[in-house]
């Protein structure tokens, strides 16, 4: 079992009443509502809080990637995981990912995973999402009918750059380039381990399948609502032919760990009604532009996980309730040994081996975000190491450098001088 | 009215639906932004006095291969095909909306392929003070009215014709207008100022009054930029999609001008 401590950085200044006087926390969020005084001190804190998860023994840090959006304050991931890798040493760095078609020339992203992955000794997870519309379409003004296309062909380049031992030409129906030579390459080889966050598609899934890459579902609705795709997904991986190597698949999870329930039910409500009322407030018009879903998914009538989200915002009227929150599993609380107990259960029922774990959600103060970082790295964790690993090997997790070959900072020179 | 008839152009291999109807000197349509789902009374009426052929763009009900268009040179390349497939040969073309902004193309870039233009309230151009309307950032449900005075005329316009399977129906629909994104995206300016000046030939405008897609305004910015001789007519009580919404009083303009 791998946990790792996922990080969507949220602004947490949002008005009280952001959703009656705001139209979206997307796209035209209020530019007005961002105080880059406030934002100074969110990032560091965040990275604060990342580091000490590190510190703690969880076996990565991801970030990822959203564009003009008031819960995800990373439009650049890769620059977050350059300053996490320096104040990491262990753990890995999971770059979750870059949107790939956002990119010209793609080229870039295969450059700056390769720092990622030389900076870090080799602890880079390189993952790469098509990106939600409310990113891709609107805020970088993607055409939705090229978009997959786009994407494809820049996975193809990237995976081409990093693994041609020769500088070579690159004649691609939407990028073309004469010397494709990227300094540096990944220290991994033949390449860091390729993780795909996915809506649902049974394409997606066979994809992954095809190019042996690690599925990860990133829901904000918890395990239940999770729980059908998750069983798609290892039904299409068993008529593939392919085993039920938990490690597989990733999978996200809101948690809130405190002494006991009751504390918890006290300390996260407010966090968690913050972001599943405030920062889920997304206009649906930019759900579903035409194009992003193909012709098979929308013939299966499968409905991706961005247009959920936007349903689900234009539906929840009043919001989410701290009760409907916690009673459908959106976030997991309880004491040490009642988060413990869940998601052993839901790591079996799923079968998944990576969990990716929301700490910090909404609003929460970093004094609230290390308390629980630090009870899941005590008491939840040691109770769900070893899970699976008795019978199946992580093949999707970075190789770093052996430990004596990988270099540590310096302290701070400041500090030095002083 | 009694069915067009059909035949089929191939434009990069695939299929285009080529509809036809009346006698009389040659009417080519390039239709807006929902395609032709079904015959319309405006090209009834252009019926009475001329053979009205109407080919189906790439991606548009009853035409495959928008997923083959990726540059402006591509489209125009394949708007150029299906015409002269559809036998356009110095004859008269019509072109609304999304169909417009694709006829200008035509006009422009094969000078001899047409005698005469109507541009029925055509995309192509960008005027920052009166931006397009976003098409793709619009409210589930409320296409109809944003495209047209009488929705209720348009929604039947555009539903599933009688016979075709609703789901495979709505696929076409979503198809139809992931090729007009595929154009257009995002500020439905696909740089045709650059080329309006080579359209030499007369050119009629025409513009619903109402239009909540495209500014009236745009009538007067198409007029300068084409090199012929253009006229600009408003046609009061229409939308978008004039020709659905007025079909009288286009019918009469555009019959007017042939």
């Amino acid at each position: 079992m791998k946990l790792m401590c996922f990080h969507l950085m949220p602004y947490t200044r949002l008005p009280d009443d952001f959703r009656e006087r705001h139209n979206s926390v997307w796209v035209d969020v209020d530019r007005s509502l961002l105080d880059p005084a406030i934002a100074h001190r969110l990032y560091n804190e965040f990275m604060d809080e990342l580091e000490y998860a590190a510190q703690h023994g969880f076996d990565a840090v991801c970030v990822n990637e959203h564009h003009s959006n008031g819960y995800g304050l990373m439009p650049s991931p890769n620059l977050i995981a350059a300053a996490l890798a320096r104040r990491t040493s262990d753990a890995a760095i999971c770059v979750m990912g870059n949107s790939l078609a956002l990119y010209n020339p793609p080229t870039r992203v295969a450059e700056e995973m390769a720092m990622l992955d030389c900076i870090s000794g080799g602890r880079l997870i390189a993952g790469f999402p098509v990106g939600t519309p409310m990113d891709t379409c609107y805020a970088y003004g993607q055409n939705p009918s090229m978009l997959r296309a786009r994407y494809l062909e820049a996975h193809d380049l990237i995976l081409e750059a990093w693994t041609r031992p020769e500088t070579f030409a690159f004649n691609g129906r939407f990028n073309q380039q004469r010397y494709v030579n990227i300094w540096p390459h990944p220290l991994q080889k033949p390449h860091p381990p390729i993780w795909i966050p996915g809506g649902g598609s049974v394409e997606t899934w066979q994809w992954c399948a095809a190019r042996d890459y690690v599925y990860c579902y990133l829901s904000y609705f918890g395990y239940k609502a999770g729980r059908e795709t998750m069983m798609g997904f290892w039904r299409e991986m068993e008529r593939l032919g392919k085993d039920r190597n938990p490690y597989r698949a990733g999978f996200l999870q809101f948690v809130g760990v405190a002494e006991s329930r009751e504390e918890a039910m006290r300390i996260y409500k407010e966090p968690a009604e913050y972001f599943y009322n405030r920062c889920l407030h997304v206009d649906p018009r930019y759900g579903n532009p035409p194009g992003y879903n193909s012709e098979a998914t929308q013939r299966a009538k499968i409905t991706s996980q961005v247009t959920l989200v936007t349903q689900r915002a234009a539906t929840m009227g009043g919001g989410a309730s701290w009760e409907e929150i916690v009673a459908k599993g959106f976030v997991i609380i309880g004491s040490p040994d009642e988060v413990a107990d869940q998601l052993r259960k839901v790591a079996t029922d799923l079968n998944v081996g990576h969990f990716m774990l929301l700490m910090q959600f909404g609003n929460m103060s970093r004094d609230v975000a290390n308390h629980n970082i630090r009870l899941f790295a005590e008491r939840v964790a040691p109770q769900l190491r070893g899970l699976f690993d008795d019978a199946w090997e992580d093949r999707w997790w970075p190789k770093p450098l052996p430990k004596p070959e990988r270099v540590a900072p310096q302290p701070e020179a400041r500090e030095a001088a002083e | 009215m009694s069915a067009p008839s059909e035949r089929s152009v191939a434009v990069n291999g695939a299929p285009c639906r080529v509809w036809e109807k009346g006698g009389g000197s040659p009417v080519f349509y390039l239709a807006g932004l929902l395609g032709l789902p079904r015959w319309t009374p405006f090209l009834d009426r252009l019926a009475e006095r001329h053979r009205v052929v109407a080919p189906s763009i790439p991606g548009f009900p009853g035409a495959a291969g928008h997923d083959r268009l990726d540059q402006p040179l591509d489209w125009v390349a394949a708007v150029l095909d299906l015409l002269e497939g559809a036998g356009l040969a110095g004859g008269d073309l019509i072109g609304a909306s999304i169909g417009g902004a694709l006829a200008a193309e035509a006009a422009a870039m094969a000078p001899g392929l047409v005698r005469r233009l109507v541009l029925i309230a055509p995309f192509g151009l960008y005027d920052k003070a009166a931006p397009p309307v976003d098409l793709w950032a619009q409210k589930p449900g409320s296409q109809a009215a944003l495209l047209s005075v009488r929705p209720q005329t348009c929604a039947a316009f555009a539903a599933a014709p009688e016979g075709v399977d609703v789901t495979e129906w709505s696929i076409v629909a979503t198809r139809a207008n992931e090729t007009a994104a595929r154009l257009l995206w995002p500020l439905a300016d696909t740089r045709l100022e650059r080329r309006l000046h080579r359209i030499r030939c007369p050119t009629l405008i025409l513009w619903g009054a109402e239009d909540k897609v495209l500014a009236p305004s745009y009538a007067q910015r198409f007029a300068a930029g084409i090199a012929g001789k253009s006229s600009v007519r408003l046609i009061p009580g229409a939308g978008h999609l004039a020709d659905l919404d007025a079909p009288g009083a286009a019918a009469e303009a555009v019959l007017e001008a042939l």
